[in-house]
């Protein structure tokens, strides 16, 4: 048991920082693009565009490549520890959140922003007022963001290993137990992986429909 | 006398043409002035100039300053714009109305009673805890003008506040906006492609044909004396049009 909530625990934890670290890059990247007119804007968001659907296993394996012992970042030590299986979620959430977030913002009406600024707000002003504007959108951004993350396996087998008490997370212990063929452990598992998914989405929607006037 | 705001040769582009030619347009304090003209005549692009909300050419001078010199948030921040939509924000009446204030920075116990002030003038106090989403086209602009009157500004903008309001509605927006006009001593640009609206509120006109200013007076003057015969011809067209139709 104490193994589970270890295992939930790191799951959790892994998730919680890649979903976060992807909102801190995703936000502004995601403002810029659907605010900002610059060259190579539309290439940038159609890379994002892409981004949003990128294999995990793929990205497993990039990161993989580049931590390895031997690989242009292999100094760092990070293979096969909790913080590579964050570096790969994060390269897999952050253009779903940058992608959302820039089409959370061009579907509002762009004379808001007009307004905002006819009101007098800064840059600064007028782009926290439209993230509240498009809070709904953006907040699911956010749980989609996170339910890629806390359901992908492949990415988080390959940098991270599946070590026991080191970098086990469920996603990973479900596929180890199916292919040890203790099904009930597994199914066990996977429940909980549902179970976890659903509350932290009820707690998003809750904040996400409280908002809503 | 300086003019609170005055453009001078005042030129905007888009995508290679000239879509707005002011010659010389000057708007003295206190006064109010009604941009009249058909769609598409370049009024709308004059109050976005006006505003510093696209780029233009030329000469826009706010209290005898270079606009340019001013600071973008800084100069916004000496007017207030109502547009043609209330485009309200998905929050309550009152916190769209204290918006500006809180940009602006000031203690909440001020913003509080300026905006009280402004809810009970335009008869909206009771909407203030409302979602400004609820509330029909009629409350909306009266939130609206809540929101740019609260913010006590040297120049206010106004782009067919009324266009998308029913007649009746219509008309008592404009009686009230024409009383608080005259109590406050705002000075104030309205656009509008309606004549009769232009005559009720405004004591001077700017008559834009075709992306350019050609004629700008007193009503009286260019209703008299229209500088050319098309001017004479829009006047005269839109007056008898709008006259029979309410």
């Amino acid at each position: 048991m104490p193994e589970v909530f270890q295992v939930t625990s790191l799951s959790l934890q892994v998730s919680a920082a890649a979903t976060a670290i992807s909102l801190l890059i995703g936000l502004p990247l995601g403002t810029s693009l659907a605010l900002g007119r610059f060259p190579g804007r539309s290439l940038l968001l159609s890379i994002v565009n892409t981004g949003m659907g990128l294999p995990p296993v793929v990205v497993g394996l990039a990161v993989a490549i580049t931590l390895w012992r031997s690989g242009p970042l292999g100094d760092l030590h990070l293979i096969y520890t909790p913080a590579a299986i964050v570096i790969a979620q994060v390269i897999i959430a952050a253009p779903i959140v940058t992608g959302l977030t820039a089409a959370a913002l061009q579907a509002l009406d762009p004379r808001f922003r007009l307004q905002l600024y006819g009101l007098g707000a800064s840059r600064a002003q007028m782009t926290w007022y439209l993230w509240r504007e498009a809070r709904l959108p953006l907040l699911a951004a956010l749980m989609a963001g996170f339910g890629g993350v806390i359901s992908e396996v492949g990415a988080s087998m390959m940098v991270g290993g599946n070590i026991r008490f080191q970098t086990r997370v469920l996603t990973t212990a479900i596929v180890l137990e199916t292919s040890k063929g203790n099904f009930d452990i597994a199914i066990a598992l996977g429940l909980l992986l549902l179970i976890i998914t659903f509350l932290v989405n009820l707690a998003l929607t809750r904040i996400q429909q409280r908002g809503r006037s | 006398m300086k003019a609170l705001l005055e453009a001078e040769r005042l030129v905007v582009r888009r995508d290679g043409h000239t879509v707005l030619e002011v010659p010389h347009l000057a708007v003295q304090r206190g006064e109010v002035l009604a941009a009249v003209g058909p769609n598409g005549a370049g009024k709308t692009t004059f109050f976005m100039a006006a505003a510093r909300l696209l780029p233009y050419q030329g000469k826009l001078l706010f209290d005898g300053d270079r606009v340019e010199t001013l600071g973008a948030i800084a100069y916004r921040r000496r007017l207030a714009l109502v547009m043609q939509e209330p485009l309200l924000f998905d929050t309550s009446v009152y916190r769209n109305v204290d918006m500006g204030l809180r940009f602006r920075g000031l203690p909440r116990e001020a913003v509080k009673v300026r905006v009280a002030r402004w809810l009970s003038r335009l008869e909206i106090e009771h909407l203030a805890a409302r979602s400004a989403r609820k509330i029909s086209g009629g409350e909306a602009q009266r939130v609206s003008l809540a929101r740019a009157f609260v913010l006590e500004p040297e120049l206010l903008l106004l782009d067919e506040p009324f266009s998308g309001l029913d007649n009746a509605t219509r008309r008592r927006l404009l009686g009230d906006l024409r009383a608080i006009l005259l109590e406050t001593r705002t000075t104030a640009i309205f656009i509008t492609h309606n004549l009769n609206e232009a005559i009720r509120i405004a004591s001077h006109l700017a008559v834009f044909l075709e992306g350019r200013v050609c004629q700008v007076g007193t009503v009286t003057e260019v209703l008299d004396r229209p500088a050319t015969p098309q001017i004479a011809a829009f006047l005269g067209t839109v007056g008898a049009a709008q006259m029979t139709s309410g």
